[in-house]
């Protein structure tokens, strides 16, 4: 049998996806259910002096209207309310805690009623006074306030003196406008009231145990009272990290009422959750005449909210990318009345990655050199700011691959000297980069004797393949079709799995299902070797292997015994075991993964119209498990690129506090029209250092570098350097 | 969204009747803005008042060699009629520009006319909006309004009409038919819509109990040289920055006759007889277009974000009424534009 490890192999749960048979949320049946309509702030700082319901109550149909005044008890501390992604210290965001109004959009109250349709209209009439304080929600109105809240342990060199003194300098501040998940799937808990107390809770989250242990906290409830549900969530990307407030309405909304309550946000509703901060970077690159960097200096102001400071990594990046003997970075944030924002595909390298890139390929233009030329002068085969090597790196193979399918050496190096008919063309490119982390994930095997293995993790897949790849993983490790596998996920019951982010969940669920196959093994070969005249009697656990239903000698397949013949004779019906995936902090190196990009674009000379006619994207991320779904996770990375690069931008109002386009209508994203030829080219990167199987994940490196190397072919199409995201065509003044 | 009574109009005397009846009802087409409205609480009508099955669904030659459509046909199947395809391109293609094929296939011909505006503040019952709530103020001269109008604004409201239909119907000419409690009428094209004003929130002429029974086309459909260019954010559904329709009667190398309507910029359909009187007796060129082109975006104002409008403005018309001259209108499929 050949192995699944490595092919391209289509979706386990895609019929169900696709014919509807895979639940959401928000689609579950209780008997007896109530739903609930959530009112939100109009304001975006102040109390509420008053919330007046009777107009609501009144309508037939509605059953209670829950307010800070009268919902069931919540817990008094911040930590009850600090989830396993909280960002350390502060005070998280309560829902419905007390008259408060900390951001527009805030959750005031949640109307129950009989139907949904009842709900939504009561929730219309529910009369709020309020007490307004004067706010702030501009970054660029606030910068004083910024403060450093990371830099390096010992800044490398002195950056500031060699800035100085560098032969060639660029520094200039680039800017990403804040950004907004919108994943397809409308947010939605669905609560069943159980009787007794107990609770099962359907929410869209990617972590049900990260959930589970929150609303306990929450509300005071028992751990085995709760359990939380999330077997199919419709995109994520980042903000189901973080328990969302619907979460909480609806269970407040069953506790209250003793009955099944399902709470789904609108689409405008969701813009009240969290989002990717508006960031300034500000990068300073200087070089030697034949590029190489002597001083890279990064500072990165993002916003945060007044309750917690959420920051993640957009600085470091310069500073462990390139080779140069001097760097500093700094990390800032000003705190505004908005939500606390959260992860975003590749937090911090999304956007910081972006101004880096940018910044290289304008120092390449002040060095007169190739940009992929400078990227190989200063590349580094170890990680610049720890020092340490890295667990593999195949970025150059990247640049060159990538390089090749592209055609990048047809590229005429000066602005505007590429044209198609009516269109300047413009070639760019950018170097990606994320990390490759794992974290303690469990796996249970229950292998029947009838050749059947069921595997289970609490990890929830959400919509990146998850599903698929576990049944790949287990169907090698146990000898098996990947059709006698079935995966059991996102169910706080099964065993212990962090949240599904980070791109760490296929290296993580991947080794702890090779952990706990190995114990299988190792019981099977036990009893094998209790067989009368056992073809395997001697041999070592490490000496056999499962393959196609039997156990076998590695070295000599003819020593082989029927797994199910092991089994009856064993008499043993199921053989179950749980592993975690035991894998060692290595402090000896860095791990990360790499991409390089290189976007074509044709530019409408006279009228600024920008098309992305073609992305080459050649990426270096391990041992790749499945061809088809880490293709289809780069591709939708570069898509999203591309949005990040043209389109995407929540329109704040300040003088309202509130986002104005908050509809999938005006706060743009790509559409097909704005999609074109993605070549995605997996680098082949073995790496026996970061676990035994060599996986790094895929779900967020896509993204990383895309919208600079667009911006940096707008650039070489039009002459005009927008360093603003998005790139609109109004930016490229004329 | 408000709770609301449902009823159904069974011919067009009915649909009449039953809106007089009720003040607070509205007539519901293809629903996709007004739904939209509701879920908003923008609109709140007591009654809705479908009239999908009026019989105003057929695209008919008439006597003087025009075309009258069924206020009910929907925008996908006008667009891709054989009498528009051949006669009235410039028609097809404006329609094509706009939406997405799901919506076009709901979306109907009177319905397209009657949208309301895409201003995000008109969107938001939290904000100030002389459109949604006359006297409250208007939110958007001082806020985002890089959407928002250039011409024909007023103190009280930049909003523009968002449709690319009606920007092809203005060009064109059109006649709009209606009928009222006391008969049928017809509105010249330019009448229908609205500028503004003082009183922003009457978006067009069309009386309080009156629906649109259909809409007619003159005989003169510019089959040969025409174009719509609509420039917008991304390159597919999106609501137009810009858009200009342009169509040219050539002869023996001069331009005979003129249109030129631009959409995305104003309250209505913006057109002006001086712009299209610049090109009259013109060879076809830069020239006579840059001429046009001031002459259509005279008294153009921008506002803090949208003034990119104008110059945006002024090269779509010269590159439209140059496709139009070439006879290589914009094909809407292809994004590249020509
Ligand atoms: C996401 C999105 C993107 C869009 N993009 C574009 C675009 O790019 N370009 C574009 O032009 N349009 C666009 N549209 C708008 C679309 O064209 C309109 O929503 C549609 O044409 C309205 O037609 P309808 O039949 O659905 O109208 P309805 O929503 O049913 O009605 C709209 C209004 O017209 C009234 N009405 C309807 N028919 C009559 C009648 N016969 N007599 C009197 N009153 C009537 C109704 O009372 C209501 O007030 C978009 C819409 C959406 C939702
Ligand atoms: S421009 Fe018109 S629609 Fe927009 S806020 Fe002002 S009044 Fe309202």
């Amino acid at each position: 049998m050949a192995p699944s490890i490595g092919t391209s192999t289509s979706r386990v749960d895609g019929r169900a996806k696709v014919t509807g048979l895979a639940k959401y949320a928000g689609e579950f049946a209780a008997p007896d259910l109530a739903y609930g309509a959530v009112v939100t702030s109009t304001i975006t700082k102040g109390r509420i002096a008053r919330i007046d319901a009777s107009s609501a109550l009144a309508i037939r149909g509605v059953l209670d209207v829950l307010t800070h005044t009268n919902r069931p008890k919540m817990a008094a501390g911040d930590d009850d309310y600090r989830d396993d992604v909280a960002p350390e210290g502060g005070s998280p965001f309560r829902p419905l805690y007390d008259d408060r109004v900390k951001f527009n959009g805030q959750p005031i109250a949640l109307v129950l009623a009989e139907d949904w349709e009842t709900a939504v209209f009561a929730a219309t009439l529910v009369q709020v006074d309020y007490e307004e304080d004067g706010f702030a929600t501009d970054l660029h109105a606030r910068l004083e306030q910024a403060h450093t809240v990371d830099k390096p342990q010992k800044p490398r060199g002195d950056a500031a003196k060699a800035f100085a003194g560098a032969a060639v300098r660029h520094d200039a501040e680039y800017f990403i406008p804040a950004e907004y998940h919108n994943p397809m799937e409308l947010f939605a808990a669905t609560v069943v009231w159980n009787g007794g107390g107990k609770l099962t809770i359907y929410d869209k989250t990617q972590g049900v145990q990260n959930v589970q242990r929150y609303v306990c906290g929450v509300f005071g409830l028992k751990p085995d009272d709760v359990r939380v549900m999330s077997p199919f969530v419709g995109g994520a990307f980042g903000i189901g990290l973080r328990p969302q407030y619907e979460v909480v309405l609806a269970t407040l909304g069953a506790l209250k009422l003793k009955r099944s309550v399902r709470v789904v946000l609108s689409r405008a509703q969701m813009y009240g959750l969290s989002y990717r901060p508006a960031t300034i970077e500000r990068v300073s690159l200087g070089a030697n005449a034949g590029g190489a960097l002597d001083a890279v200096a990064y500072e990165a102001v993002a916003m945060t909210s007044q309750h917690e400071e959420f920051s993640r990594n957009d600085a470091g990046w310069a500073e462990q990318l390139y080779a140069s003997p001097n760097a500093r970075y700094a990390h800032k944030l000003v705190p505004l009345d908005v939500m606390t924002p959260c992860d975003m595909r590749a937090p911090g390298a999304a956007t910081g990655v972006y101004a880096l890139e940018c910044a290289m390929d304008e120092l390449a233009v002040a060095l007169k050199l190739d940009p992929l030329q400078l990227r190989l002068r200063c590349y580094s085969d170890r990680d610049q700011e720890s020092g340490l090597p890295y667990s593999s790196k195949q970025l150059k193979e990247c640049y060159r691959q990538g390089a090749e399918a592209f055609g990048w050496d047809r590229r005429s190096p000066s602005p505007r000297s590429m044209r198609d008919g009516s269109e300047l063309v413009g070639w760019g490119m950018a170097s990606g980069v994320w990390e490759a982390l794992q974290m303690p994930f469990s796996a249970r095997i229950i292998l029947t004797a009838n050749g059947h293995a069921e595997i289970s993790t609490a990890a929830t897949d959400i919509g990146t393949g998850t599903y698929t790849i576990v049944a790949q993983v287990a169907a090698d490790m146990l000898g098996l079709p990947l059709d006698s596998v079935t995966v059991k996920l996102g169910d706080s019951t099964l065993p212990t799995a962090q949240v599904e982010g980070g791109s760490w969940t296929a290296a993580s669920v991947a080794h702890a299902i090779v952990n706990a196959a190995d114990d299988v093994r190792k019981e099977l070969l036990s009893i094998a070797q209790t067989m009368p005249g056992s073809p395997l009697s001697g041999l070592a656990p490490d000496d056999v292997v499962l393959a196609d239903g039997a156990l076998a000698s590695k070295s000599d397949g003819g020593r082989a015994v029927a797994v199910a013949d092991v089994m009856r004779h064993g008499k043993m019906e199921r053989l179950e075991k749980e592993r975690s995936s035991d894998f060692k902090e290595d402090d000896k190196h860095a791990r990360n993964t790499h991409s390089a990009i290189f976007a074509e674009v044709k530019v409408d000379e006279e009228l600024g119209v920008i098309r992305v006619t073609r992305v080459v994207s050649a990426v270096a991320a391990g041992r790749i498990i499945n061809t088809k779904t880490a293709a289809s996770q780069i591709m939708g990375g570069v898509v999203w690129g591309i949005g990040m690069a043209l389109h995407e931008e929540a329109l704040t109002d300040h003088a309202f506090g509130r986002v104005m386009n908050a509809n999938i209508a005006e706060y743009h994203v790509p559409v097909n029209a704005d999609v074109h030829d993605i070549k995605v080219i997996f680098v082949d990167e073995p790496d026996s250092v970061i676990n035994p199987m060599g996986i790094k994940g895929v779900g967020e490196i896509g993204i990383v570098g895309v919208a600079a190397a667009i911006a940096n072919a707008v650039y070489h199409a039009t002459g005009q350097r927008v360093r603003d995201l998005p790139i609109t065509l109004d930016k490229l003044a004329r | 969204m408000n709770n609301f009574e449902y009823s159904r109009a069974t011919d067009v005397a009915d649909a009449v009747r039953q809106i007089a009846a009720d003040p607070a009802a509205k007539f519901i087409a293809g629903g996709t803005n007004l739904i939209d409205l509701m879920k908003y609480d923008v609109e709140r009508p007591a009654r809705l008042i479908d009239i999908t099955r009026l019989p105003l669904k057929s695209v008919e030659e008439t006597r003087d060699g025009g075309v009258r459509i069924g206020a009910l046909v929907p925008n996908s199947d006008l667009a891709y009629h054989p009498l528009i395809e051949q006669r009235y391109p410039l028609l097809s293609s404006a329609i094509l520009a706009g939406a997405s094929a799901q919506l076009r296939n709901m979306a109907s011909t009177g319905g397209n006319l009657l949208q309301r505006t895409r201003c995000f503040y008109f969107y938001d019952v939290a904000t100030p909006c002389n459109k949604r709530e006359p006297g409250s103020g208007c939110a958007a001269i001082n806020g985002i309004n890089r959407i928002n109008a250039i011409l024909g604004t007023s103190e009280a409201c930049i909003a523009t009409h968002p449709s690319d239909m009606c920007v092809a119907l203005a060009a064109l000419e059109a006649k709009v038919h209606v009928m009222g409690p006391s008969g049928e009428r017809s509105i010249a094209f330019e009448d229908f819509h609205r500028l503004p004003g003082d009183t922003p929130h009457l978006d067009n002429n069309l009386g309080p109990n009156e629906v649109v029974t259909a809409i007619e086309l003159p005989a003169e459909g510019y089959a040969a040289n025409y174009s719509y260019l609509k420039i917008r954010d991304r390159l597919s559904y999106a609501f137009a920055l810009v858009s200009v329709a342009a169509a040219l009667k050539l002869d023996g190398g001069r331009i005979k006759e003129a249109r030129l309507a631009l959409g995305g910029v104003a309250h209505k359909p913006w057109r002006n007889r001086d712009a299209e009187a610049a090109l009259r007796g013109e060879a076809p060129g830069r020239a006579a277009f840059e001429k046009a082109a001031a002459a259509l975006l005279a008294g153009a104002k921008g506002y803090s974000h949208n003034s990119f409008k104008i110059g945006l403005a002024r090269r779509a018309i010269i590159r439209t009424l140059t496709q139009a001259a070439n006879a290589t209108p914009q094909i809407q499929s292809v994004k590249k534009i020509r």
